[in-house]
């Protein structure tokens, strides 16, 4: 299996000086199966990148899994050459839209409507099947596995697991981990502490002795009591996570977009401090445009 | 069926869902907190919770659990949605006082909460028995809201030949609110011991769960404190198993129970503009 990392940061793309190294395009990552099939998790602006280096091996046969369906996991899709191309073929799943009562397949078909982009939907040439999945829904893949879960963020995000020759890789998505929205002396606090308890453990539960854990690290625990709500993690929730599920690397991603790479590199140095790498903590790094991981 | 997932939530939490979901700074519990005093909110989210998108491996049996589980958002987004349609008719053609009927609601809920607390029922579990209460008449403003003459004649023809109203609804309807609710719900995949609290509240010919004849009991209680109007004339004995415990004097069960009216005093907050 080798995963590549396309696009890293969250939000919105921050192309610059500042962020040169560790990369300026949002949510990408590519994995390919011992066998070759191809699966991509979200479109953000990274999947351009892949695209270009996708033309050279036509037909493409690919299954994109949207973690949710925010701008920066999906903006890069329209611009997905492989779309335009005949004998292509592409596979889409992503959650269902309880709010608006919509599939996947509208929900990503409004960012292709007249007003935003200038090709229809119905004009794209590859084959394209879309599948709206539900929770811990397993599609095979060639001999891979995908498995999607519930995170939490302000939309429906599913992260997924994908299992192949023994080998495995989590992807959290957007998410924020779950906090306690009572008060200990409230009346509810106790009901609430049971229910992420349960929540936790079983997304623990799947992924355990995961070997490549990629969560969203967009903010620093100092930072984050001012964006408690907003959906994101933290490394030091990262690594707890990964300690937690015994997985045997772990790697941050989403990084906040006015992030430069000197303080990322500041960020890792004081991870390091506080949670040196060995029997403990298993090793981590921060998730760079272009860093290939091979398994 | 598909008219009643487009019914409207009661004024009040409709007013107040608008209000909090339109500040970014609302407290997730405040929200929480309304959604589970309004019966038809509470419906429509544990509907979404429990419906074949998510497909959970256990029901969703709280707005807590289904917050946790789909997310605030998601949830406080619905209840927008669900605001959006409209508010609940308080005076509709059949007569019936909705007002009357949330207070009905409200107080059978609090008193089995109460009786949860009170018989050291396990934290995770001692939710049921609000929600529980809260929901047991959902048919009620089924019937009110869409056949509301239909319903007069039910409510009237109940009072005038002093008989139960569900036995009046059978005669007009053909089927009572006690299974017009548990059809919905379980159609949308609610818990099984909501289920059976909404089917059998009535029915005490056969045996049912703690949680049915804790709702039963608590339903008489409401009525013999003359706390809101659900509608039905006649009063029904208190369950065996409920006397069995706290004696068959309803006076000594409120007394058991603890502050009843305080406690129905707070909930009723949720009721009144």
């Amino acid at each position: 299996m080798k995963i590549t990392f396309w696009g890293v940061r969250g939000s919105i793309p921050s192309p610059g000086p500042r962020t040169v190294r560790y990369g300026g395009n949002t949510t990408c990552i590519e994995i390919e199966t011992d066998e070759g099939e191809l699966i991509i998790l979200d479109a953000g602006t990274g999947i351009f990148g892949l695209a270009q280096k996708l033309l050279k091996r036509l037909p493409v046969t690919c299954s994109i899994f949207f973690s949710h369906t925010h701008w920066d996991h999906i903006q890069g899709l329209p611009f997905f050459t492989p779309f335009f191309i005949p004998k292509n073929r592409l596979d889409i799943y992503g959650a269902f839209d309880p709010v608006s009562t919509r599939s996947i397949e509208d929900v990503l078909g409004r960012q292709m409507e007249y007003c935003y982009f200038p090709v229809r939907e119905a004009e794209l040439k590859a084959e394209i099947h879309y599948t709206t999945l539900h929770e811990r829904q397993t599609i095979e893949i060639g001999r891979a596995k995908v498995t999607s879960i519930l995170m939490n963020h302000p939309v429906l995000n599913f992260g997924y697991l994908i299992e192949c020759n023994g080998k495995s890789v989590f992807f959290t998505g957007d998410h924020e981990p779950l906090y306690n929205i009572y008060r200990p002396d409230d009346d509810y606090y106790d009901e609430y502490e049971m229910l992420i308890a349960d929540k936790n453990a079983g997304l623990v539960d799947l992924i355990e002795r995961v070997d490549v854990l990629i969560v969203d690290a967009a903010y620093t625990s100092d930072e984050y009591p001012l964006k408690k709500g907003w959906g994101h993690g933290t490394f030091d929730a990262g690594i707890s996570l990964a300690k937690k599920a015994g997985a045997k690397s772990l790697y941050f991603t989403h990084h906040e977009q006015l992030r430069s790479d000197d303080e990322l590199d500041s960020i890792l140095i004081d991870l390091g401090k506080r949670y040196p790498i060995g029997p403990e903590f298993p090793p981590y790094s921060i998730a760079q445009e272009g860093l290939v991981i091979e398994l | 069926m598909n008219m009643v997932e487009r019914m409207p939530a009661f004024p009040i939490s409709v007013h107040r869902v608008v209000e909090l979901t339109s500040d970014i700074n609302a407290d997730p519990k405040e929200l929480v907190a309304i959604i589970e005093h309004d019966p038809v909110l509470l419906m429509r989210i544990l509907k979404l919770a429990n419906s074949p998108y998510f497909r959970l491996s256990q029901k969703i049996t709280s707005v807590n659990h289904a917050v946790v589980i789909v997310g605030f958002n998601t949830v406080k987004n619905m209840a927008l949605s669900i605001a959006a349609i409209g508010v609940l008719r308080l005076k509709t053609k059949s007569g019936f006082d909705m007002e009357g009927f949330l207070l009905h609601s409200l107080s059978t809920a609090t008193i089995a909460r109460l009786f949860a607390k009170n018989m050291r029922v396990p934290t995770k579990a001692s939710f049921d028995y609000f929600l529980s209460g809260l929901l047991h008449d959902y048919g009620k403003i089924v019937f009110a809201h869409f056949k509301p003459l239909d319903f007069q004649r039910a409510l009237i023809m109940a009072r005038e030949k002093g008989i139960p109203l569900h036995e009046a609804e059978k005669e007009i309807f053909n089927i009572d609110h006690a299974q017009v609710g548990s059809i919905l719900g379980e159609k949308w995949n609610l818990p099984s011991n909501l289920l059976d609290v909404m089917k059998t509240h009535h029915s005490q010919d056969c045996a049912r769960p703690l949680l049915t004849d804790v709702v039963s009991a608590s339903n008489q209680i409401g009525k013999e404190l003359k706390i809101g109007e659900g509608g039905n004339p006649v009063m029904e004995k208190i369950p065996d198993q409920i006397t069995g415990m706290f004696g068959a004097d309803v006076e000594g069960i409120v007394g058991a129970l603890g502050d009843v009216k305080g406690e129905i005093e707070q909930a009723m907050v949720f009721a009144t503009m």
